[in-house]
């Protein structure tokens, strides 16, 4: 037995060094702020999230859609929290194509909080056209798909800068120390006091940053919380269960000589 | 043991044993004698069944709201993520299953490497596990494809694209492949089929592994033949069935915490972005448990040799019986093949390492060696060493070195010594 753990330490070390050096790859590391949402315990800030969905509206949504997410989503558990009535309030506030009715025409209502976000753009290559022929990605599931995650969005966010001497760059072009090649077709998104909080929270660019993804991550993964919860559970379960299969086949064992 | 026998008791029970007597197939596999002396390395066969049911259970509730067409293929399976009860649960099971799958599979064939269990009488054994490993990798390639992001368009493009190499006929193959000119909505659906397929291939298979494996009996550390039952075995159940239910739940500990701490970190960013076929990622990598294989169809400058030297890779494992030598079985009494052994294990790990990095420079020239040694392990070492390699003595039973020296049972050992 103590082998075996010895064996398998060692190759599971192998396998982390061989892992952490791939990951030091990148040139620039990505700023670590430190989230509510990692750890065992990890849950969401709901009035960051409510704040992040502010941003998400007033800035973002200007050219991201975030197509997989519901409107519904916003008042289910683990999320920002708003209450029924909020969403619905929420929901109405824009417009969707629904149809054909009865007569074969397509029309417009207010949305309902059954309806996904309403997107920017109609397609892909509207949005691409309308923005110098770079598309912005859709953010539903942004975090997860850029390795580095939140920390590595937050760093994108505020790692503009002017451009090092030497580096010239083309119109609607912008510097980033964060993205890889350093080129990004996005200009700096976010401003001090560019948006007006709800809570009164002041709206530094860092804040609204933290805020942001905050809400993307939970767009990512809305169960997140369910997650930690359960898994907490799941665990404890199995290590209770272990030690008492553990002690009922040392028992069994006994009547041989051989040791487990 | 026999008071453990079980015999059907209504007369329903007994008419129908008597015509097919799967009621009492249980007490073989009860009372199946199994070397006593089996150590924690020999619990991974239990828990690789366990892994195979799991991922058809999840599985086959994954394709209940799986939509297979490129086109919907990546919103069913955020819809899955998001609106299916549980979902979530069961996606990120399926996907670290098949994860956790290979890690206990690789370890089941390192352990069998070890102790040479791939020798005579248990080369149709071997066989049958190798034929399961092939499957499986063929079966795991296809489900990274389902989800339709970058990672599963291009990886399938990678792999399709490596039968063009075959002379004459390969751009034939491909397009028969593809069910057109590109990667697209017919080489998903053929992929989604044929996935849900093979599992239940494998499934079979594992019945004749095991059938196989009935046979002859478990090989056991020190590699020799035991009689069967002795002193030296032990009734599988409740003895094994125990000690393999306290590995399954220590290695379902692991798992559990890869599917809700961290079960994405496995899986490759590039995946949660909708395939494109306009924009190809920076790096186009397969998942960990390939990336070896990987190295080797890279390490080879040409594209054909590349790929036979990918298969071949497989095919030496096939015939191992036939390229060890040795009529000793575990490394334990084989100085020399002990330390060869672990310079193999390091070089499937460097290989894995190199199919994950860019395939240039001083990464390159690390992956050639690495393949060629691996090749040279196989072909021109195990045949030498089997016919040089000056082995240690092997005890004659397992109790002998279980108790160092035999001492409760003196006679069977003098017998046993005479008979020799």
């Amino acid at each position: 037995m103590i082998k075996f753990i010895k064996t398998f330490l060692f190759l599971f070390l192998i396998s982390a060094i061989s892992s952490f050096s791939n990951a030091a790859e990148k040139s620039e590391k990505p700023l670590n702020p430190g989230w509510s949402f990692k750890g065992f315990f990890g849950t969401f800030d709901r009035a960051s999230l409510q704040r992040g969905y502010q941003v998400y509206t007033e800035v973002c949504s200007a050219c991201h859609s975030i197509k997989y997410l519901s409107y519904r989503n916003l008042g289910e558990p683990g999320g920002p929290g708003f209450s029924k009535e909020q969403v619905k309030i929420i929901a109405s506030q824009f417009e969707v194509t629904d149809g054909p009715n009865s007569e074969g025409d397509m029309f417009t209502r207010p949305a309902r909080p059954s309806d996904s976000f309403v997107s920017p753009y109609p397609n892909e290559q509207a949005a691409t056209a309308a923005n110098g022929g770079a598309y912005p990605p859709d953010m539903s599931v942004l975090v997860k798909a850029r390795s580095g995650g939140a920390d590595y969005i937050y760093s994108l966010l505020v790692g503009y800068q002017n451009p090092p001497s030497g580096i010239s760059l083309d119109d609607g072009v912008y510097y980033n120390k964060y993205m890889s090649g350093n080129k990004i077709k996005m200009a700096n998104p976010l401003s001090d006091g560019l948006v007006e909080y709800a809570d009164g929270t002041e709206a530094t660019a860092d804040q609204m940053a933290r805020d942001i993804v905050t809400f993307l991550a939970w767009a990512a993964e809305p169960h997140m919380e369910a997650r930690h919860k359960i898994g907490f559970r799941a665990i404890l379960y199995l290590l209770i269960i272990t030690l008492l299969v553990y002690f009922g086949m040392k028992k069994v064992w006994s009547r041989v000589e051989t040791k487990v | 043991m026999s008071d453990h026998e079980f015999t059907p008791k209504s007369k329903f029970g007994k008419w129908f044993n008597d015509r097919l007597p799967i009621l009492t197939l249980g007490n073989h596999l009860t009372e199946y004698p199994t070397p006593k002396n089996l150590n924690y390395w020999w619990t991974f066969g239990g828990i690789l069944t366990f892994c195979l049911i799991a991922q058809i259970v999840t599985g086959v509730i994954l394709g209940m709201h799986y939509v297979a067409h490129a086109d919907l293929a990546f919103k069913s399976v955020e819809h899955i993520m998001r609106d299916v009860n549980y979902g979530w649960l069961i996606r990120y099971v399926h996907a670290n299953g098949a994860s956790m799958f290979f890690l206990a599979v690789y370890i089941h064939i390192f352990r069998a490497l070890y102790y040479g269990s791939y020798k005579s009488p248990r080369e149709i054994i071997w066989i049958i596990g190798m034929i399961i490993y092939f499957l499986m990798m063929m079966t795991a390639f296809m489900g990274y494809v389902l989800p339709w992001g970058q990672m599963s368009f291009w990886g399938a493009t990678v792999i399709t694209n490596l039968f063009s190499a075959i002379p004459i006929f390969g751009e034939a193959i491909t397009n028969w492949l593809w069910g057109g000119y590109a990667v697209d909505n017919p080489t998903l659906t053929r992929f989604f089929s044929l996935h849900y397929l093979l599992p239940f291939l494998i499934l079979g298979l594992v019945v004749l592994h095991i059938w196989a494996l009935h046979v002859p009996g478990n090989n056991n550390p020190i590699g020799i033949d035991i009689k069967k039952p002795s002193k030296d075995t032990v009734p599988f159940h409740p003895y094994i069935v125990i000690k393999d239910l306290f590995a399954l739940l220590i290695f379902l500990i692991v798992f559990a915490f890869f599917v809700f701490y961290s079960p994405n970190i496995l899986g490759h960013a590039d995946n949660y972005i909708e395939a494109n076929p306009m924009v190809t990622p920076a790096h186009i990598v397969p998942e960990w448990y390939l990336l070896p294989f990987y190295a080797i169809l890279r390490s080879v400058p040409d594209k054909l040799l590349g790929v036979i030297a990918m298969f071949a890779s497989i095919f030496v494992l096939v015939i191992l019986p036939w390229l060890d030598t040795s009529k000793v079985r575990s490394a334990i009494f084989r100085p020399i093949y002990k330390q060869l052994y672990w310079f193999l294990v390091a070089d499937v790990i460097i290989l894995g390492y190199m199919g994950a990095m860019p395939a240039e420079g001083t990464y390159l020239l690390i992956a050639r060696v690495a393949t060629a040694y691996y090749f040279i392990h196989f072909l021109f070492i195990l045949p030498f060493l089997g016919k040089r390699e000056k082995t240690l003595d092997v005890p004659l039973n397992i109790t002998e070195p279980v108790l160092g020296g035999g001492s409760t049972n003196p006679s069977m050992t003098k017998n046993q010594k005479e008979k020799i």
